[in-house]
């Protein structure tokens, strides 16, 4: 029973590896989202919980990436981990975001991007391959991540 | 006697089956703050500290200095 309760993940998401595509709903509204939309751009994908302090810390991080970043083509999605939209809906009227905002309702986008902890960020190149896992969010971590991500804009996308 | 092996089987397996991995997004009821362990650390942290100054008991509850309270 064991065994069966922790079969490993067959996809692993890590540095170099392909991102596995999620399928995401929003919180205010009937929209979906998919990472494969945004395919082309630098992904930001961050993990976050309403419970969770650091995810809190982050978001005007967030906010700033965003706001910096974005006619660079980025794209900051953060991805909703509550069990239920209303302590989502109740942390960001708190921590207002100005990003794209999505939940993974059935867990399956967190499994399949093997979240070891809340908040994670992952970043994306324009290929659409993870290039910088970051777990937590403590000082420092702002100045890292802006850094990778303006690296990851300075490439340019494989020819298909 | 097989009945109190199946019996145990059972057991075993009710036991076994609480046994599951919380993956980190499902630990929000874990991190209220009502299940920590230690409810007001501060106060525990400076609880130990009068402790282990007035025991006079040199690093003791790991609070540098000797039985005068001072560090």
């Amino acid at each position: 029973m064991l065994a069966l309760t922790q079969i490993p993940t067959v996809f692993a998401a890590e540095v170099g590896s392909k991102a596995p595509d999620c399928e995401l709903s929003s919180i205010n509204d009937k929209q979906r989202y998919n990472l494969q939309q945004f395919h082309g751009k630098v992904l930001y994908v961050d993990f976050w919980s309403s419970w969770c302090p650091p995810c809190a810390k982050s978001f005007p991080f967030m906010n700033e990436l965003d706001r910096d970043l974005k006619d660079s083509g980025l794209q900051v999605i953060a991805i909703n981990l509550d069990q239920t939209h209303e302590d989502a809906k109740t942390f960001l009227a708190k921590y207002p975001a100005n990003f794209t905002v999505a939940a993974d309702e059935n867990e399956k986008c967190a499994r399949d991007f093997d979240v070891k902890a809340m908040p994670s960020s992952y970043l994306i190149d324009r290929n659409g391959v993870i290039r910088h896992i970051h777990l937590g969010f403590r000082e420092g971590a702002a100045e890292e991540l802006r850094l990778v991500a303006g690296q990851l804009l300075a490439e340019k996308p494989e020819p298909k | 006697m097989k009945t109190i092996q199946q019996a145990l089987l059972l057991a075993l397996c009710i036991c076994v089956s609480g046994c599951s991995p919380v993956a980190p997004w499902q630990r929000g009821t874990l991190a209220k703050p009502q299940m920590a362990l230690e409810s007001y650390p501060l106060q525990s942290t400076f609880n130990a500290h009068i402790y282990g100054s007035r025991e006079a008991a040199t690093g003791s509850s790991a609070a540098g200095g000797g039985g005068c309270g001072c560090y």
